[in-house]
């Protein structure tokens, strides 16, 4: 017999205290405030390749759904042009809101798994705070690590081409005072 | 004019796969008789990735970098878009949210910074620099070839004019073009100008990061333009870089030059060319040597 799955939320099943995390987060207050015009979804240069757009994001944070949001691709392809932040006219605080639930999302490793660009975050994250600069070349090397293999040898010509052209180092660039950032990281 | 005092800020781009930025930024400055020293021992400002991570931390990262031209009283010029975002977004949340400040004091005076950030001294890019303290004027006057037939595209991507800028309009910014119309170059105009370029998205998401940089190099041939130029490091690695492997993505020809402003003004202004570091670069701009008047 043919199976049915249910597609709708029970009232239930829903999480308000998502809903509270985001409003309380530094630019989520106005997020009571959207009027579902869709401005921001029709700004945004990559809603076309989301699993939902911002407007949509936006209901489901106030509704509380959380999984799905948490999950979502969206929030990670969203590369904070601010565009939609700079149209909303309701004045809401879009972008730092999808920073918001990025950082949820890791916090409760909620990230979509194998999806590079959580762990391109991670990766970052991880060097800058080591060594208080970035290094371009270690940056996609672990990124690649991490996630492809095949990018490496698809991408070994691109490499020597920007070897060739001095813009490329594989020197790990560090700051002098690495103990003053460290403490300052640490503190609070 | 010249009593303001600043810092250059790198950022980890304009040493590495930016370099040509640096240069010529450099030589431009030099060439202004404007006194540009590098920031101390600075770090990186956390880009747009450090903060899906931790924010109150990306703060104390570009705070750090604050306080310390905040005791020379200099403000910080930030050519690459993603720093002067993250540090003048920074100094908004310090002002805007008490608890967020009050954290990143404690953990200023904790780790014996000297200084917390106070507001004394800001954040600026180059290219409002250039308008507004050196002034249009002052430009005109010292180029020494100008450019006339040269048919620019100047694009000015995200983070530059969304959502800190208040040197010029979010919408519909005019300042890169009033500095390319300077050097006596012609700018084509476009509602892509502004569009995003897919930022880091091409070295994750390559069919998505790709579709979004080639849209706006077909806008730019569509215009007919001979040249882009632009103010960010990662715009023309996108723009540039990935050129030939967009051109089979798309069965497009594209092979267009893409440049900094920097270096546009470096060759109107005369500076040699070694000193712009065009080396650097794998489409060289021909154009600009073949049609520009000694």
């Amino acid at each position: 017999m043919e199976k049915f799955k249910r597609t709708i939320k029970y009232e239930s099943e829903l999480n308000r205290d998502f809903t509270k995390e985001v409003i309380n987060s530094p630019g989520g207050e106005g997020i009571l405030e959207c009027i579902q015009c869709g401005t921001c979804s029709g700004t945004c240069p990559l809603s076309i390749y989301m699993d939902y757009p911002p407007r949509r994001i936006i209901a489901m944070v106030r509704e509380g759904f959380k999984d799905e949001v948490l999950s979502s691709k969206t929030i990670w392809l969203c590369a904070s042009c601010y565009s939609c932040q700079v149209e909303c006219p309701q004045n809401i605080k879009i972008t730092y809101i999808m920073y918001a639930l990025k950082r949820m999302a890791i916090k409760e490793g909620k990230y979509p798994k194998k999806f590079p660009i959580p762990i391109l975050a991670k990766t970052f994250y991880d060097i800058v705070s080591r060594n208080g600069r970035q290094s371009e070349a270690k940056l996609v090397m672990n990124l690649w690590l991490k996630t492809s293999l095949l990018k490496i040898i698809q991408n070994a010509s691109l490499g020597l081409k920007l070897l060739s052209k001095g813009r490329l180092s594989f020197k790990e660039e560090k700051i002098k005072d690495k103990s003053t950032l460290k403490k300052l990281l640490k503190e609070v | 004019m010249n009593q303001k005092k600043y810092f250059y800020y790198p950022g980890c781009s304009l040493k590495g796969t930016g370099k040509s930025y640096e240069k010529s930024l450099l030589a431009v400055f030099k060439y202004l008789e404007m006194d540009i020293p590098e920031l101390p021992d600075w770090n990186c400002c956390g880009a747009t990735t450090y903060m899906s991570i931790d924010e109150l931390a990306s703060f104390k990262m570009a705070v750090r970098n604050l306080s310390i031209a905040e005791k020379e009283e200099r403000d910080i010029i930030a050519p690459c878009s993603a720093c002067y975002m993250v540090l003048n977004k920074t100094i908004h949340f310090i002002k805007e949210y008490p608890d967020i400040r009050e954290k990143i004091c404690e953990a200023v005076k904790k780790a014996n910074l000297k200084e917390v950030y106070e507001g004394k001294v800001k954040v600026r890019h180059p290219l409002d620099v250039l308008i507004n303290d050196v002034g249009i004027e002052k430009i005109k006057s010292k180029v020494k070839r100008t450019l006339g037939g040269i048919r620019v595209f100047s694009y000015y991507g995200c983070l530059l004019t969304r959502p800190f800028t208040e040197f010029d309009n979010p919408r519909y910014p005019v300042n890169l073009d009033r500095i390319v119309e300077a050097t006596g170059a012609e700018t084509v105009e476009s509602a892509l100008k502004t569009k995003c370029c897919g930022g880091s998205l091409s070295g994750t998401i390559e069919e998505v990061g790709f579709r979004l940089s080639y849209l706006i190099l077909r806008e730019a041939k569509r215009k007919g333009a001979h040249l882009i130029v632009t103010v960010c490091p990662l715009c023309q690695f996108n723009l540039e870089v990935y050129q030939d492997r967009m051109e089979k993505m798309f069965k497009d020809k594209l092979s267009i030059p893409v440049i900094y402003f920097t270096q546009l003004l470096g060759v109107a202004f005369g500076i040699d060319e070694k000193e712009l570091g065009f080396n650097h670069h794998i489409i060289y701009p021909e154009i600009l040597y073949q049609k520009a008047a000694v």
